[in-house]
């Protein structure tokens, strides 16, 4: 009998099988990111674009897309792999269950995250921002995004196989996810004013290693419940 | 070596498992021949580990599943009634990624695999999606016959499959077996597999030998 | 911890009988209390400097206030036991929870808003303690959607548990980011002072309907509670002899 592979070599494995999948149905992972775009575009067109009043609205302008598109990405994570049976199978792996769904948050996040983080710094350019913003605004979205995506998988686990998916997953995610909004908005405003914001990233910073610590076992318990 | 007794599993108010138990030897095959609807699937998924049983005790090789499940996870072959396949990755491809978790085999053992479960003319690169329900099932069986596990749970692997199917799923139920292997069936109809030791199991209130 | 004692609250039989015998008591102090509460609070306090009258709204919305965070967290550690231990009795009084709780929390906002609108002249303020309010109003009703949506009820039992634990573990954080977002601008305030820096006029009757809203909740929650058991149990032998004993 061979060898069980490490923990690592198997969420490598998750990793690698998760990209392949996504190169071969682009289109899919580009539509939180088209999406982030357009709400971002929307709220100018919902005020008048004074210059001043725009870069006051930037913080919120970002970060409410940010949040409904990675809600909107959140909806996919498992739910491919939970109707073909694949998720059943990772459970009945003898690997480590919160691994590999990690492996697959984080993949899941380096497709629709990863993309919205770097089209951050263009949407508040876009919206009277100077460019001295770009760094901080990067660090936050970037701290943000992660976070927004441990904590979306337990919402994503616990309503997988629910008939009424998206709005639910909305429902309870949003509430949990506020501290998020809070924080990042403010370290974005303070990098776009050129303040000081040391204590809203340190801030966020903390909102994310708790999240790395905790939300995973979470997500793991509510997507075993999911298969019972 | 692996041992049930008093098994009880509600599902909501329903008690659908009462009181069951049964112990299986390398070599040997349960066939679950109940009738629809009575618990098979059910019974299944509890001994693989998704649902808790109330009451009872799952025992393998001597000690409680409960213990270390992980380590029985690793022994253990569940295929349910979804074949557990990527439709946009090809046969090899699904058969690797399934592989890499569980042990470390050589591309030219998945290949041979496929061969074995007469698939072996299909163009390698033709993603799953393309293939009918019974090559899909023989892709499902071919994996799982990878894995060196000595538990098999099948709820009903014979769905789907025709007449040349069913051979490669006896003759990979005849390679297990002898191999040292175990089984637990669910199926409609009795799997005939001559040689082997089978047991059958009519209804979950008989007692089985 | 005493083992025993949790397994017989465990079991439903008991619990049944423990809640039928103990929530007319627990509602019969809470209504004790209430009277002795709104006495004390809207006859016998003295008038408020800064506020006249319209502060008295505070005998309700301070033990509203109170009551939705203990619910919550009284919910979430039911469900947690529940789903640790495998205890079912423990996934009904968690459901028993949510309606009261949710109540509660809508009673805070609502006496909140009849608070700010004379003080303030307008029918919502982002007092901090309002914000944090509305989230756990969003808590609860996140957790009765998410029970409501899943079929299986052991399954809906146990997703719930995962995320009441999930936000019992947010609600100091949302507290928290709530506040410090708050003191980015200093906002007004709804209560300019609270707890012991009160006159002990105004803080005894305040006290006494903390009391009085902690007894009502406990009576609902062991009534609902009940009903919940009634209606899982409703197969189980034990039962038609408790109900032909009744008779």
């Amino acid at each position: 009998m061979s060898s069980r592979p490490s923990a690592l070599a198997a969420a490598v494995a998750v990793l690698e099988r998760d990209l392949v999948l996504a190169a071969r149905r682009p289109g899919e992972w580009l539509q939180p990111l088209g999406f982030f775009v357009l709400v971002t575009v929307l709220f100018p067109l919902a005020l008048d674009p004074e210059p001043t009043r725009l870069r006051e609205l930037a913080p919120a302008a970002l970060w409410v897309s940010l949040l409904l598109a990675s809600l909107l990405a959140l909806e996919f994570l498992f739910r491919e792999d939970a109707r073909d049976g694949t998720l059943e199978q990772f459970a009945l792996s003898g690997q480590s269950f919160t691994a590999l769904l990690l492996a697959k948050t984080a993949t899941h996040w380096i497709l629709t995250g990863l993309p919205m983080v770097v089209a951050g710094p263009f949407a508040v350019l876009a919206l009277g921002a100077p460019a001295t913003a770009i760094p901080g605004v990067l660090l936050a979205v970037l701290l943000g995004s992660v976070t927004l995506s441990l904590i979306g998988a337990i919402g994503a686990g616990l309503t997988l196989g629910t008939r009424r998916g998206g709005a639910l997953l909305s429902l309870l995610v949003l509430p949990l996810v506020m501290p998020v909004l809070v924080f990042g908005a403010r370290a974005t405003a303070r990098a776009i004013a050129g303040d000081e914001m040391a204590e809203a990233i340190l801030l966020l910073g903390s909102l994310g290693v708790l999240s790395l610590t905790l939300a995973p076992l979470a997500a793991a318990a509510a997507v075993r419940i999911s298969m019972e | 070596m692996l041992e049930v007794t008093q098994l009880h599993l509600w599902r909501g108010d329903r008690h659908l498992l009462k009181g069951l138990g049964f112990s299986l030897e390398p070599g040997q095959l349960l066939q679950l021949l109940w009738p629809n609807g009575t618990g098979k699937t059910s019974l299944l998924r509890c001994l693989a580990g998704f649902t808790h049983a109330e009451e009872g005790e799952i025992r393998w090789q001597g000690r409680p599943v409960r213990e270390d499940r992980d380590e029985f996870h690793w022994q253990l072959a569940y295929l349910g009634h979804e074949n557990s396949l990527k439709d946009d990755l090809s046969a090899p491809e699904n058969l690797r990624f399934a592989c890499a978790l569980r042990t470390h085999l050589k591309e030219a053992q998945l290949r041979a695999r496929l061969d074995m479960v007469g698939l072996g003319s299909i163009d390698p690169h033709l993603p799953v999606r393309n293939f009918s329900a019974g090559q899909k099932r023989r892709v499902a069986l071919a994996r799982l016959s990878l894995w060196n596990a000595r538990l098999w749970l099948l709820d009903e692997p014979a769905t789907n499959l025709d007449a040349a199917g069913q051979a490669v799923l006896a003759s990979l139920l005849q390679e297990h077996l002898a191999a040292g292997g175990m089984a637990v069936v669910a199926t409609h109809r009795p799997i005939d597999l001559p040689g082997a030791h089978s047991r059958y199991w009519h209804l979950p209130g008989d007692t089985l030998q | 911890m005493n083992w025993t004692w949790l397994h017989r609250f465990g079991s439903p039989p008991y619990f049944y009988r423990f809640a039928g015998r103990w929530a007319p008591w627990f509602l019969g102090i809470s209504i004790v209390l209430l009277l002795a509460g709104l006495y004390g609070g809207l006859v016998m306090a003295p008038v408020d400097y800064y506020q006249s009258e319209v502060y008295r709204i505070i005998y309700v919305h301070v033990p509203s206030a109170y009551l939705a965070l203990m619910s919550y967290t009284w919910m979430a550690l039911a469900a947690a036991i529940g789903l640790i231990w495998r205890i079912k009795v423990c996934h009904a009084i968690a459901a028993g929870c949510a309606p009261a709780g949710a109540s509660f929390t809508a009673v805070s906002l609502i006496t909140g808003m009849i608070w700010g609108e004379p003080t303030w002249g307008t029918w919502w303020i982002w007092d901090p303690r309002l914000v944090s309010q509305l989230f756990v109003l969003f808590f609860f009703l996140g957790y009765m959607a998410l029970r409501s949506s899943i079929e299986d009820r052991d399954r809906a039992d146990r997703a719930s548990a995962v995320l009441a634990i999930v936000g019992l573990v947010n609600v100091p954080i949302v507290h928290y980011s709530v506040d410090w977002w708050n003191s980015l601008h200093q906002a007004p305030t709804l209560m300019r002072s609270d707890g012991p820096s009160m006159p002990m006029a105004m803080l005894w009757p305040l006290l006494v309907m903390i009391g009085a809203y902690t007894f009502y909740f406990v009576a609902i929650m062991l009534m609902r509670a009940r009903a919940e058991v009634l209606r899982r149990e409703r197969g189980g032998t034990w039962l038609r002899e408790e109900l032909a004993r009744a008779a």
